[in-house]
């Protein structure tokens, strides 16, 4: 187990966290920070538990019975594995995108203001600006503006997962969690998806699970290496692709790894 | 490289290079030696053989240096892989700047015996650290050839033996050149040469750090020596 060397402030901080598929140990004591405004990157093989963890810090796994997490994940100091957080405020705060674009069947301004009405209540103006706030925070705007009206499902994937990202934008999370966010985009979509984690993290905090080990170099700023459900190694994205200090790390990114 | 890649392409493509970059060492060295004889025995046939190798020598830099652009272009390296890489495209032009020395011998030699100068300037000494020069280099690239730590850090402390060498030859040329001063143009041209063997060990270290670059990841070309040999110990 790495400890952590995060000078800036902590969104997150997970303490001995254990989870389990019911009688299936998923995660064996992770103990990580995630720092505030900063992109951790989360790398490593199928089922190592990178997605497992991700899905821990909004409890999304409470929407199946028989999983559970044991230890601590101190949300600006508080245990969101507390039995009586609020899940419904905690998902507003520490939002999530998908693998695979999940657009609401409804038109694109909709899919923006979906999520807003169930926490705040806006007038029409307000409404207006916060889903042009969001979708501009996303790098759509300009490509959806002249059609607001229009299914969410007639945009292009890229575009697709963009608008994923303004939903979660729009309800002014402070954590954008994201899983695979472009495992089915073609490199262009990458690329803007990617510029726009770059931009996003000036004012979220981001935490990122990704196969593609160059999008990991790229775009976070932390890294962390997983395998078997253990955190092998956490450090500067910069020092874990350049000198890591562990030989499984250094087989993994190197396509070591058999 | 001990363990292997998923992919056995990448595998290959390193090998390649990598025995691509020795077999430059190889020719440089062959370079020295032909100096070193052309030097001793005052021939110019070994010092046009020199200049003729200098030729593949070039050819092969460009080579290799144009395997690991494709290479870090097509595999995108990390860690290790990316600092061997480095250090192999360093190590290179490292290697083609020792043939420029061996060729700067060579044309020394060629205008010493143009100029039929006295043949009693101590041109034995030369060939000493000559060998010693040459000597560090083969040893240098055995080291790169089996990334062996102890072995670079040990070329670090002899080419501090080459720099003493080549103060000490540099003082007793002036006393020659005090003495008569018809010995001052001959002088000069064996100066150049002490110069250009003095730079061949310089090479040869830095192709030594290069290689605790690859292994340790520590970039140990402006530490100094006692450091050096303290953290790798």
């Amino acid at each position: 187990m790495s400890e952590i060397k995060t000078a800036p402030k902590n969104a997150i901080e997970v303490r001995d966290l254990n989870f389990f598929y019911g009688k299936f140990q998923g995660l064996r004591n992770v103990t990580m920070d995630i720092a505030e405004r900063k992109v951790t990157a989360f790398i490593g093989p199928s089922g190592c538990g990178k997605s497992t963890l991700l899905r821990t810090l909004n409890r999304m796994y409470s929407l199946y019975p028989g999983q559970r997490a044991e230890g601590e994940i101190n949300f600006y100091g508080q245990n969101i594995l507390d039995a009586k957080q609020d899940l419904n405020l905690l998902r507003a705060r520490i939002g999530m995108v998908f693998q695979k674009p999940t657009p609401f069947p409804m038109t694109i301004y909709d899919n923006i203001a979906f999520g807003v009405r169930l926490y705040e209540n806006l007038s029409k103006t307000e409404m207006d600006e916060r889903v042009e706030w969001a979708l501009t925070k996303a790098a759509l705007w300009t490509e959806v503006k002249d059609k607001l009206g229009q299914n969410g499902l007639s945009l292009s994937g890229g575009q697709q997962q963009r608008l994923c990202i303004a939903r979660s934008v729009a309800v002014k999370p402070s954590v954008l969690l994201l899983d695979e966010p472009t495992s089915a985009l073609d490199p262009i979509s990458t690329g803007k998806v990617e510029e726009l984690v770059h931009e996003l993290k000036a004012d979220y905090t981001i935490a990122i699970v990704t196969h593609n080990m160059q999008q990991a170099a790229r775009c976070s700023d932390y890294t962390a290496y997983m395998y078997l459900g253990e955190l092998v190694e956490f450090g500067e994205t910069e020092q874990i692709f350049f000198k890591p200090n562990k030989t499984a790390t250094e087989d993994y990114i190197t396509g070591r790894f058999g | 490289m001990p363990e292997k890649h998923l992919s056995s392409q990448f595998d290959s493509d390193l090998n390649n290079i990598s025995s691509h970059v020795m077999e430059l060492g190889g020719l440089v060295e062959s370079q020295i030696r032909q100096a070193i004889l052309a030097l001793s025995q005052f021939s110019p046939e070994a010092a046009d053989d020199v200049l003729v190798t200098e030729n593949k020598v070039n050819h092969l830099e460009v080579e290799i240096d144009r395997e690991i652009a494709s290479v870090i272009g097509r595999r995108q390296p990390t860690a290790r892989d990316l600092r061997l890489l480095m250090a192999m495209s360093k190590t290179t032009a490292n290697l083609e700047r020792v043939g420029d020395e061996a060729a700067k011998i060579a044309r020394m030699v060629k205008s010493i015996i143009e100029g039929s100068a006295p043949r009693s300037l101590p041109s034995t000494d030369l060939r000493v650290s000559a060998n010693l020069a040459s000597g560090l280099l083969r040893k240098a690239l055995d080291a790169f050839a089996r990334l062996d730590v102890p072995m670079a850090v040990s070329i670090l402390r002899e080419d501090n033996e080459i720099d003493k060498e080549f103060d000490g030859f540099v003082r007793k040329l002036i006393t020659y050149m005090m003495e008569d001063p018809r010995t001052i143009s001959a002088s000069l041209d064996l100066l150049f040469i002490a110069k250009a063997i003095e730079r061949i060990g310089d090479h040869s270290k830095n192709i030594a750090e290069f290689i605790i670059y690859i292994v340790k990841g520590e970039d140990v070309r402006h530490t100094p020596l006692a450091d050096v040999e303290s953290s790798m110990s």
